[in-house]
């Protein structure tokens, strides 16, 4: 009766085989699509990871020369340490760690210290004035081309020409090296100073600060703000045009280009209100615009989430709305707005354009002292790294990036931990 | 002061607080359960009124008080000096004023600066005063006011809500704010730059070199405004980002959504977040570091010349950052596809490759467009990346391997360092960040509808 019924397949034949076979064929080739493309994008994140961690390493270690220092009392009074002719002080140390050079020679020597090896002696005494009259071993960082060598990226082998140290410099490092005075060790200087023109006295500390001080201004503003806005939004606002338009408002806020922000920042907060140049305020305000819409979305999923019988019955016992919003229901709310919070401020912490244009990519020699004064932040400082020329800058940017990635894991985990043990499943 | 100013407000509000209470106490004694609110509600009634208008009030004096002493000491200056100077003279003066007021002397300054010095350290004392004063006078009247009216019949709860309901309608205003502000800023700026350079020149123009010193007269004649080469490399520089991302993304999420078990997701997922949320600055470095130096090996092994910062490198890395938004734009879309169809067609006998090519897919295709153009438009409003690996030179070119330029690279070159609000230099990065702004904005709301759209259709 029906064409179905009459018309007879031979599944078992070789036709219908070689089908099946071309379509399984099909099958397997989608799979291994799908697997190359999730291999080739972990492998990318791979080769990420393992060059910034292969270039950044050499950024957390000093190579530190061991330098004899005659702390002569005639130079150097005990009771005014920031005027003593420390020059002296070092040149003569220099003389000694050398003995047997002199003229250009022991000039050329000395090089292998750190420019500005007589500033750290002087905060050595400032530090501790019984050293006045005393000879003790001062560990001063290696200038940038003896760091390179001593960390094995100058090639010893390279035939001279090819190289940045010659083997006259070569051959003095390695008497440092047979005299035992040549140490590598932690380099706390990424942590405690502040930017230098010196790769081996280069540090974050400048741009920890001041992304500290963004952020908090950051997190005063926007949390708040979002979370106010997110609640009205969510449980006031009647349904109409006015909260739609808020609605398509925010949304669209959330894709805008960071360097818009940016713009905006310099336009109205530098150009029409005059605040300053390079402050953390003006870069916290420009953070706080863009982290408020994600805020705001995270806020509304995390109200939504909390179940509406939570609301009738507060309502049944006689609260009033504002009463059920604060006592019941935004406490329940409260782990998904954190961890929203956290990530939101974790993109605000990495996000560098914004930050450019409002001038916080400045040279900035001291770690700002409030929020008004000049600074940089992290992501501006590996931006301003990795635009300098000497080959120190090379591994301490790999090694700003490490430390600023190890903010945002350390922030991440937190959020990941919050929401695993707080958020409920109703 | 600023701070003296609202460490006060919030002791003063902190007592408020305390003294509202007592009177709602009080009245609790008196007349018992006839009281209309809590004592913690007469509280925060008087509380909030002392401490919210006061605050916005100082936040409003000092977000203008610089602003008016620069007005009334541009006033105050001869004549002479400021009559007809251009805003840029100005503001050179006006900083000149503030240096010399704040001690830091380079050249000997003029009578006139010193006197204006002289003038600007005491209207700013006298403006801290005040701007104290009046906080703490609004904050104390405030006080008086809202006591006053607190009686066992008031309605301190109901008021106290009011207030904080226009509190967060105050917040959801300032959403619509930024917006605003972005519109004007960019707006006002880009006119007065279309006032000098023509938009036809601007929007037509090949040829593209701000760097010039340009007089008054030289601007319409050297055309060195014309963006058409910088929009070419954004959309080349895009294009390439999409090529590398939109392939990988997608398969990734196919395989995710129709092959992977569990265990797997469990890692591939977060794994694709984490490229997410690497900073853009770090994705810069890496094509500084590793991308372009492999490129141009890779091309001169070849015997192809490939420029340093080439286009094909400054996109390839910006493919990897757009890749986890493809991929999870895309494995939203498939699995909004109902299980029904799924299931239907793997009934009938298909294979696993064919539901998803021939029934997932054209199912979710507008969701996983309207990813695909969101992604675009994050990679054409891409900031970090191009700055740092391509190009600034705006060549008119299709070549992947030359270098090119993008708008937002432009945009943070011409602004970096000082800014003046007049050279048309400054003037045209606002130009081109309106026409960023625009573009993405039109991108984003065309894919949000498409998504919306197709969501509603399955709903």
């Amino acid at each position: 009766m029906s064409s179905i019924a009459d018309r007879t397949h031979d599944w078992s034949g070789e036709a219908a085989a070689a089908r099946r076979r071309r379509r399984y064929a099909a099958d397997r080739r989608l799979r291994i699509y799908g697997m190359s493309a999730i291999g080739i994008a972990i492998l990318l994140l791979g080769i990420l990871v393992t060059t910034l961690v292969f270039t950044g390493y050499r950024g957390f270690i000093q190579t530190t020369i061991s330098l004899p220092v005659t702390f002569d009392a005639e130079l150097v009074d005990a009771r005014s340490p920031t005027e003593g002719n420390y020059r002296e002080i070092l040149s003569r140390s220099i003389e000694q760690l050398f003995p047997g050079l002199e003229g250009p020679a022991l000039r050329r020597a000395g090089q292998i210290l750190t420019n500005n090896a007589q500033f750290l002696l002087r905060s050595a005494v400032y530090d501790d004035p019984t050293l006045v009259g005393r000879t003790v071993d001062v560990a001063i960082p290696a200038s940038d081309p003896y760091d390179q060598l001593n960390k094995g990226i100058i090639d010893r082998d390279l035939p001279e020409n090819r190289r940045r140290l010659n083997d006259e410099q070569i051959s003095l490092f390695e008497q440092l090296e047979e005299d035992g005075r040549v140490e590598t060790r932690f380099n706390w200087g990424l942590f405690f100073n502040a930017d230098s023109r010196f790769p081996e006295l280069a540090g974050l500390a400048g741009a920890i600060v001041g992304s500290f001080f963004a952020l908090l201004v950051c997190f005063l503003i926007s949390v708040p703000m979002g979370v106010g806005a997110a609640v009205y939004l969510e449980e006031f606002a009647p349904k109409n045009r006015w909260t739609e338009l808020v609605e398509v408002n925010i949304n669209n806020l959330a894709a805008v280009p960071s360097i818009v922000f940016g713009l905006l920042g310099l336009a109205v907060f530098l150009g029409w209100f005059g605040m300053p140049r390079s402050a953390p305020l003006v870069g916290g305000l420009v953070l706080s615009l863009m982290t408020l819409p994600t805020i705001i979305i995270v806020t509304r999923a995390s109200l939504k989430a909390v179940p509406p019988s939570i609301r009738e019955a507060a309502l049944g016992v006689g609260a009033s709305r504002h009463e059920v919003i604060m006592h019941h229901v935004l406490p329940l709310a409260l782990p998904g707005i954190l961890t929203g919070t956290i990530i939101g401020l974790a993109q605000a912490l990495g996000e560098t354009a914004p930050l450019l244009l409002i001038g916080m990519n400045a040279f900035i020699t001291s770690p700002p002292g409030g929020l008004l004064s000049s600074s940089t932040a992290l992501p501006t400082q590996i931006f301003i790294w990795a635009d300098s020329p000497e080959r120190g800058f090379v591994a301490l940017t790999s090694a700003g990036i490490l430390v600023l990635l190890g903010f945002l894991i350390v922030m991440n985990g937190i959020a990941i931990f919050l929401r695993q043990r707080l958020e409920k499943s109703w | 002061m600023a701070g003296y100013a609202f460490l006060a407000i919030a002791v003063l509000s902190i007592v408020a607080y305390f003294i509202g209470q007592s009177a709602g106490r009080r009245f609790q004694a008196q007349v018992g359960r006839e009281v209309h609110s809590l004592p913690v509600y007469h509280g925060a009634f008087v509380a909030v009124w002392v401490g919210i208008p006061a605050l916005i009030l100082v936040l409003l004096w000092l977000l203008l008080q610089g602003m008016v002493i620069n007005q009334l000491l541009l006033a105050s200056l001869p004549d002479d000096m400021t009559n007809g100077v251009s805003s840029a003279r100005l503001s050179l003066l006006l900083s000149e004023i503030h240096n010399v007021a704040a001690g830091r002397i380079f050249t000997e300054p003029s009578p006139a600066i010193v006197e204006a010095a002289e003038r600007y350290a005491v209207w700013e004392r006298i403006a801290r005063w005040a701007m104290l004063v009046v906080g703490l006078s609004a904050a104390i009247v405030a006080l008086f006011v809202a006591r006053s009216r607190l009686a066992p019949r008031f309605r301190a709860r109901n008021g106290f809500e009011l207030f904080v309901s226009g509190l967060m309608i105050a917040c959801s205003v300032a959403a619509i704010l930024v917006t605003i502000g972005i519109v004007a800023s960019l707006v006002f700026e880009a006119m007065r730059f279309f006032a000098i350079v023509p938009p036809t020149e601007f929007f037509f123009g090949l040829n593209w070199e701000p760097q010039m010193p340009i007089r008054a007269d030289q601007v319409a004649g050297a055309g060195a405004f014309g963006a058409i080469p910088i929009f070419v490399g954004t959309l080349l520089i895009a294009f390439i980002a999409m090529l590398v991302a939109t392939p990988i993304g997608l398969f990734a999420a196919i395989y995710l959504v129709e092959y992977a078990d569990s265990r797997v997701r469990n890692v591939v997922k977060p794994l694709l977040e984490i490229l997410a949320g690497i900073p853009t600055v770090v994705y810069g470095f890496f094509a500084v570091l590793t991308v372009a130096p492999a490129v141009r090996e890779a091309g001169s092994a070849m015997g192809i010349a490939v420029s340093p910062n080439s286009a094909l490198a400054a996109g390839g890395v910006m493919g990897i950052m757009i890749l986890p938004f493809i991929s999870s734009l895309s494995d939203d879309a498939l699995k909004a596809v109902p299980r029904a169809m799924r299931d239907g067609a793997l009934a009938l006998g298909a294979t696993r490759a064919e539901t998803m090519m021939q029934v997932l897919l054209p199912a979710a295709l507008p969701g996983i467009v309207g990813g695909i153009l969101l992604a675009a438009s994050r990679a054409i409003g891409e900031t970090m990346i191009v700055v740092m690996a391509a190009g600034l030179m705006a060549t008119l070119t299709l070549n992947p391997l030359d270098s090119v330029t993008t708008v937002t690279v432009q945009i943070v070159t011409l602004l970096i360092g000082d800014t003046e609000f007049d050279s048309p230099k400054t003037l045209a990065a606002f130009a081109l960040g309106l026409v960023l702004f625009v573009v993405t904005l039109s991108l984003n709301i065309v894919a949000l509808k498409i998504v919306q759209r197709y969501r509603e259709s399955y709903e």
